[in-house]
């Protein structure tokens, strides 16, 4: 028995019973993945920096290269500078990348080491850039560490020449595949707007397989494109966990106009993804992308009956989960459960305005969650339909239900990180997704002379 | 892209500092320098001392696991080993702190005592593991203190593991930590005596993939029973009985030998370093657990399985080893037992090793590898992929055996790979497991993917070399 939950109710007051969050620093280093030539930089043990590309390895099935100041005991005592002097000379002599990315840990953070006038100190080669982000592994979450180090871009590097803007758009994409990063880019491509996206980990985590190893690999944001995002007209920030505070800043710093979105995950948050860009800068709705929409359109009313007034819990990453509770709103699911690990009320507020809205009562709604707690409202309460990461799997199957697997991280399947879940081309595959994980059990559930060829 | 973005191929590739951690066999005798600090900066395979102490406790099932830190450490470690339990799976569910800045401003030990309080009404568990984490030690919560009130509280063994990551970046100091926590939890209580039996500890078996219940199966049939391994599908009530063995098997000597010399110490139990990776190891392993019951029939018993078993395994042995036959092999695992096992298995479907390594290896341990080795063959402790890479492209590796981060370079690389680690999902022990390992090596190394990669695409290059 793989249950979490024990026999008769006790209430879960303290700590985390499987956790579904983790981390800031493994977000700060995920996000530093989606600089070009950049070598992500884990300022504490090394067992965090093992950790962190042990896992996002396990999710994207790629190569996750960082250093490690690895800490021991003697720098834990008199502080981390030298070996944050000594990493840092290291690293460019050794791995010679263009910009290293240091973020820190819940060590250097309780030691409290001054991570700007350290980087002052080291030597740093001519042309060669260090940028660094504060990750508390104590506060928020591994989304918290992704907004982090995307807020760190723009301090380090951002800068605006002048008051003329370009007629050009940031897009900072939040914390998902680089699948996702790549649609996200074809679709304003297509709308004829030269864009900045930052970060951006197509080509870096997705990247083919090449006749050469490259340590840094074609992908990934330049920091000539990153400084250029000061001149951007304005800047969306998709998913306001992940992208708001570096979207603030530039509006702040560079004074580009912010505008906030949720990922753009589903048919409405696809739409008004596009809308945004077309409002602001009088782009024409190109034929492709309006018979995607179609396509979307058509493949909903063909399959409506599959998941019409069926129930589903949603669990993961908050702006993940925003997207996807006004996604199977739409499809005329009940979003029964909608949970995050990610500490914030403004994921509640959001989450429960949509269900009001739609005059969905009797939900559940909680931030800073956990598994326990779902698998408690599941045992008190089944749903048809558990949506989210691979952590779910043990609910799913001690209670017996399908589970579509959405978000980060998927330790147990493969290919998800190149195809996308957002824009038109994202709901299509969502709607497959959730119908064939609804039918396969179906069919799984019928008996002999229920069993139909045809459904 | 530029070339200048390229890893540099030559011997640059190796940090100047770690040359005396690399090593050619045959060609020189110097002593390798290894179980040392990583260098500052380094893109390291090693991990922590929580690590270490969290994966050698994790299959303790029916044990509450209670991580006191911030969260990450209790996500990364959740379920990640592939032990097998035939009883409680309560091991696999993941119990955090999930300390908070007010924790480490004002200090942990109150949340932790609640936690522990919370755990204990909640799951009834018969022991906990609290297992201490960078910030815990950091702040200097005395997580002995708080363990040792809950234990009176509860009267329930809560068993404190003193794991703080700094402390050292070797795994092999968080075995130590791990084989204290155990020690501490197997001790007898003042005037308990616990009578010795015919059965034997299994120390260093973690069941990955059920191997447990394979050497379990073999035993039985010579007649030797298991009492307790440490840890793979143990209980906390079976751990307790570790003093009734009359002998203890060690099998991952990294962790566990100085289980054993404590348990030697404490109770007078002999030990044994026996090894059931690949066919001739367990043999020879059987063998000698026979030789020390003194007992005619036992190694009889013994010889015939061994007799039945070579004989059973060996057309699928000889179909894999006919196909295998001079290819190169790279190896780079967490512990010197299993590269020498490995390395002696590999031989045996006629392979070549072109390469091995370890994480934790020790200085003697080298050395009697460097003396299975041919000459030429590299031997590296604590590797950087860059020197990974160089070694594996230099000496035109097929295949590599590794971990979950050797994976993906060598798959970048066009390389196959077999996971000796966490992640294999079948016993790769004993006999029916030595099958099973050359299948896997088969799989990966004559797979056609390899044709499709190096053969050129449409108009264009080829994909790999």
């Amino acid at each position: 028995m793989l249950e979490c939950v024990p026999e008769g109710k006790t209430e879960h007051t303290t700590g985390k019973i499987n956790p579904a969050k983790t981390c800031q620093p493994i977000g700060a280093l995920y996000a530093s993945l989606g600089i070009h030539g950049c070598l992500p930089h884990s300022h504490g043990s090394q067992g965090c920096c093992a950790y962190h590309r042990m896992h996002l390895t396990r999710h994207f099935r790629d190569q996750v290269l960082a250093a490690s100041s690895s800490f021991t005991e003697g720098a834990s005592v008199f502080g981390g500078a030298s070996n944050l002097k000594t990493s840092i000379k290291n690293i460019f002599k050794i791995y010679n990348p263009d910009i290293i990315a240091v973020h820190t840990t819940c060590l250097s953070e309780t030691i409290g080491d001054d991570i700007p006038n350290i980087i002052k100190q080291s030597e740093i080669p001519e042309g060669k850039i260090v940028i660094h982000t504060n990750t508390p592994s104590y506060v928020g979450s591994h989304i918290t560490g992704f907004s982090n180090m995307c807020k760190s871009m723009v301090a380090y590097l951002a800068e605006a020449q002048g008051e003329t803007k370009k007629e050009q758009v940031n897009v900072i994409p939040g914390f998902v595949n680089p699948g996702d990063m790549r649609e996200m880019r074809r679709i304003v491509t297509a709308l004829g707007v030269k864009l900045v996206m930052f970060p951006d980990t197509s080509g870096v985590l997705d990247a083919p397989l090449t006749s050469k190893y490259q340590m840094y690999p074609e992908g990934g944001t330049t920091i000539a494109e990153i400084r250029d995002s000061g001149n951007s007209e304005v800047t969306l920030a998709l998913g306001a966990f992940a992208s708001n505070a570096a979207a603030d800043l530039l509006q702040e710093k560079c004074g580009v106009t912010g505008i906030p979105l949720k990922l753009p995950i589903g048919l409405k948050a696809t739409d008004d993804f596009i809308m945004a860009v077309k409002d602001w800068f009088g782009a024409d709705i190109p034929k492709e992308i309006a018979i995607e929409r179609g396509q979307v359109i058509d493949t909903l009313i063909d399959t409506h009956f599959h998941y019409q007034g069926k129930t589903v819990a949603i669990f993961g990453d908050p702006d993940h989960v925003i997207a996807m509770t006004e996604f199977v709103i739409t499809m005329g699911m009940v979003p029964k459960y909608v949970l995050t690990g990610t500490p914030g009320k403004e994921f509640e507020v959001t989450v429960t305005k949509m269900l009001d809205e739609a005059g969905i009562t009797g939900s559940r709604v909680k931030a800073e969650g956990d598994l326990f707690d779902l698998h408690e409202w599941i045992r008190e309460e089944k749903v048809d339909l558990m949506i989210g990461t691979t952590y779910g799997k043990y609910i799913a199957r001690t209670e017996d239900i399908p589970l579509v697997r959405f978000g980060f991280p998927i330790l147990d399947r493969a290919v998800h990180p190149l195809m996308p879940v957002v824009g038109y081309r994202g709901c299509l595959r969502l709607i497959e997704q959730i119908s064939n994980a609804l039918l396969e059990r179906r069919d799984r559930d019928a008996l002999d002379e229920d069993f139909e060829l045809v459904l | 892209m530029e070339e200048s973005c390229t890893l540099p191929r030559a011997a640059t590739a190796c940090i100047t500092e770690r040359q005396d951690s690399i090593q050619t066999a045959g060609k020189s005798r110097t002593r390798i320098h290894c179980a040392d600090d990583s260098l500052a900066g380094s893109v390291s395979q090693r991990a922590c001392v929580f690590c270490g102490a969290r994966v050698v406790l994790n299959p303790v099932t029916d044990a509450v696991h209670l991580i006191h830190g911030p969260v990450g450490c209790a996500t990364y470690t959740m379920d990640i080993r592939g032990s097998l339990s035939s009883g409680s799976e309560l091991f696999r569910t993941s119990f955090s702190t999930d300390m908070k800045e007010k924790d480490v401003i004002f200090g942990g030990e109150k949340k932790l005592a609640a936690c522990i309080d919370e755990v204990v009404e909640k799951y009834h568990p018969p022991a906990v593991f609290v297992y201490a984490t960078c910030v815990s030690g950091m702040i200097g919560d005395d997580i002995v203190a708080v363990c040792k009130a809950a234990s009176a509280r509860h009267n329930t063994d809560i068993i404190p593991v003193e794991s703080s990551g700094f402390i050292s970046g070797n795994k092999v100091v968080g075995y130590r930590a791990a084989a204290e926590a155990l020690l501490r939890l197997i001790r007898p209580k003042e005037g308990e005596v616990i009578e010795k039996t015919q059965k034997i500890n299994f120390l260093g078996e973690y069941n990955l993939g059920g191997e447990k219940w394979l050497a379990e199966r073999y035993l039985r049939e010579i007649g030797v029973e298991i009492n307790v391994a440490f840890t793979g599908d143990s209980t906390v009530a079976a751990l307790k009985r570790a003093p009734s063995a009359c002998l203890n098997l060690v099998q991952c000597t990294g962790s566990m030998h100085w289980v054993a010399q404590n348990l030697e110490r404490a109770f007078g139990t002999p030990y044994m370093d026996v090894n059931f990776f690949g066919p001739e190891n367990t043999a020879e392993s059987l063998r000698r657990i026979a030789a020390f019951y003194d007992d005619p029939a036992m190694m009889e018993r013994a010889e015939a399985l061994i007799a039945r078993e070579m004989a059973r395994i060996r057309p699928a042995i000889e179909k894999y080893r006919a196909r295998l036959r001079g290819k190169r092999a790279a190896i780079y695992v967490g512990g010197a037992y299993k590269a020498i096992a490995i390395i002696r298995q590999l031989r045996g479907l006629g392979m070549e090793i072109a390469l091995t390594g370890t994480q934790t290896g020790k200085a003697d341990e080298y050395e009697s590898m460097s003396r299975i080795l041919s000459e030429g063959t590299i031997i590296i402790d604590d590797a950087n992929p860059a020197e990974l890479e160089k070694f594996l492209l230099e000496k035109h590796v097929d295949v590599m055996i590794g971990g979950v981060k050797e994976r993906v370079l060598a798959y970048k690389l066009g390389i196959g790979f077999v996971d000796h680690n966490h992640d294999r999902k079948d016993g790769l022990a004993g006999f029916e497991g030595a099958v099973r390992f050359a299948r896997e090596v088969y799989v990966t190394t004559c797979s056609p993917v390899w044709e499709r990669a190096r053969s050129p695409a449409p108009g264009g290059e080829s994909h790999a070399r």
